[in-house]
């Protein structure tokens, strides 16, 4: 009796860890897919962005004060993604506060693809130094509108 | 250990310093007095690119958006009837011309970006049409640059009639500058010359070089965006953009190549360098260049004696510095710069009035006209 419900807690044990660890391997399947995407978005969008957003944000995002916002720590990339994504994709109009200091000038739209769109935003939530939320899919840059 | 940092790090400077290579000769300076004030003559416009003054006194303004608006006693009116305009990077709706005799002809001339033609993308194309009541109407093209592009750099463009009718127009070397501006079989990087009905003029320097796009006048130019006519001389002189550093003011050559990029007094943005020559044979040298870049964008000659100081002077916008450069010529050298109305905003076009006023477009202002304060 005492084998016996020894046996069944062993078998137990070992459902138990079976699936847990075949739920951890289908989790981290998922994950490395995921950073696998988002590196490759990262990689286009260093291309999108040195051909058109390089000549006023800066080849480090630093910005100009006063005339460009930084995107390199910027607090307004930060918590604005759905705001960035649609500045991106119709131009960004009227004031803006930028890590405390106030930008009052006019984004113009660069006539960007959604995809285009998607990896410049993950190039830069996730370049000099930023690390900012997950990855910005085609579906949802195509769902924000005017 | 210490030291070879510290020797890495001095080295580090000076190849960076000298990367540099001259600094303008001409320092721009603020101005000592200001007799002057500006007053928005068009309010509320977010890239003015180009714009004109009819003979009645309205202005034709260009939108980059793709706008063309008609504005006469403070009402704007959308015109109708532009070809698409593909929006992509720095293109979009450019410049705006009158033919010389536009009183009798009407011809208007436009430069914009264009998806049309070869390959994927676009790039800029020349179109005369006129006007008729809020309507472009007989729209005719008359050039478009090819192959297409999906590069957002570098499309030029200016537009200018000379002395003898010829049409001038530019288009930058479309972000690919070690294939178009140096090979007159390619487009870009070229400013061209047409006869105003977009004809091929029979002495263009290149009719008869096999395979040659045969409207170029002059080329290896980097991004032309100012082009105007000395008011003496009839000569037509543009100014381009260069890279980090080395933007150029030409005086135009009958097929002379300006050098980009195999000569140039600028850098790569991420201060680099990409040539060691700033002069090479059969290569022309510009007639002034910025170190470091203002980002010229429009330019004028002044001649009228509404402002008796600026008289014979050049002005040029400042995109990047946000002010309106003066620049005053001796025996074409530039002697003396001055900063105009700093911290406006970014400068995209001057022009002097009929009515001999100065006239600037300004990204999100609108069109200013500078008033003398003793008038």
């Amino acid at each position: 009796m005492k084998v016996f419900s020894f046996v069944v807690l062993l078998m137990g044990v070992f459902l138990m860890l079976f699936f847990k660890s075949s739920y951890e391997t289908k989790d981290t399947a998922y994950k490395t897919i995921q950073s696998i995407a988002l590196k490759e978005s990262i990689k286009r969008g260093n291309a999108v962005y040195s051909d058109f957003c390089i000549s006023c944000h800066l080849p480090n995002g630093e910005g100009v004060q006063n005339i460009y916002p930084p995107l390199a720590n910027s607090d307004y990339l930060k918590a604005n993604r759905h705001a960035s994504i649609k500045g991106l994709k119709y131009g960004l109009k009227g004031e803006i506060t930028v890590n405390g200091v106030q930008y009052n000038k006019y984004m113009p739209p660069m006539g960007l693809s959604a995809d285009e769109i998607a990896d410049v935003m993950n190039f830069s939530n996730h370049s000099w130094g930023n690390s900012y939320g997950k990855i910005v899919t085609i579906e949802e840059v195509s769902e924000i509108k005017k | 250990m210490k030291n070879s940092k510290l020797l890495f790090i001095i080295s580090f400077i000076s190849i960076v310093a000298c990367a540099q290579k001259h600094k303008s000769v001409v320092i721009a300076d603020a101005p000592k007095s200001i007799d002057y004030t500006s007053e928005v003559v068009v309010p509320e416009l977010d890239i003015p690119w180009g714009f004109v003054f009819l003979p009645d006194g309205a202005l034709l303004i260009t939108e980059k958006t793709g706008e063309l608006i008609h504005f006469k006693d403070g009402i704007k009116t959308s015109i109708e009837g532009l070809p698409e305009v593909y929006l992509r990077g720095q293109g979009g709706l450019m410049d705006i011309e009158l033919h010389p005799n536009y009183s009798e002809n009407g011809w208007l001339y436009i430069t914009h970006s264009s998806a049309d033609g070869l390959g994927e993308g676009g790039n800029t194309a020349l179109i005369r049409a006129q006007l008729s009541g809020t309507k472009l109407t007989s729209v005719e093209r008359l050039y478009k640059a090819e192959p297409n592009s999906k590069r957002g750099q570098h499309f030029g463009s200016r537009i200018e009639f000379d002395m003898d009718g010829y049409l001038y127009f530019s288009i930058g070397d479309r972000g690919n500058r070690d294939l178009n501006p140096q090979n007159i079989t390619r487009d870009c990087g070229k400013i061209y010359r047409l006869n105003a009905d977009g004809s091929i003029p029979k002495d263009n320097p290149f009719v008869e070089t096999p395979d040659a796009k045969t409207a170029i006048y002059s080329y290896g130019h980097r991004n032309p965006q100012g082009m105007v006519r000395h008011p003496d001389t009839g000569k037509i002189w543009v100014h381009e953009h260069g890279p980090r550093g080395g933007d150029e003011i030409n005086r135009i050559k009958k097929g002379g190549n300006f050098g980009w990029p195999l000569i140039s007094y600028g850098i790569n943005y991420s201060g680099t360098s990409f040539t060691e020559n700033t002069d090479l044979p059969g290569m022309e040298q510009p007639l002034f260049y910025w170190v470091p870049s203002i980002a010229p964008s429009g330019m004028a000659f002044v001649t009228s004696d509404i402002y008796p100081e600026l008289k014979n002077n050049l002005l040029v916008g400042s995109l990047k510095f946000e002010y309106l450069e003066r620049l005053v010529l001796k025996n074409n050298t530039v002697v003396k710069r001055e900063k105009l109305l700093e911290g406006m905003g970014r400068f995209r076009h001057v022009r002097q009035g009929p009515d001999g006023f100065i006239y600037a477009s300004i990204e999100g202002i609108g069109i200013i006209k500078i008033v003398p304060n003793k008038l």
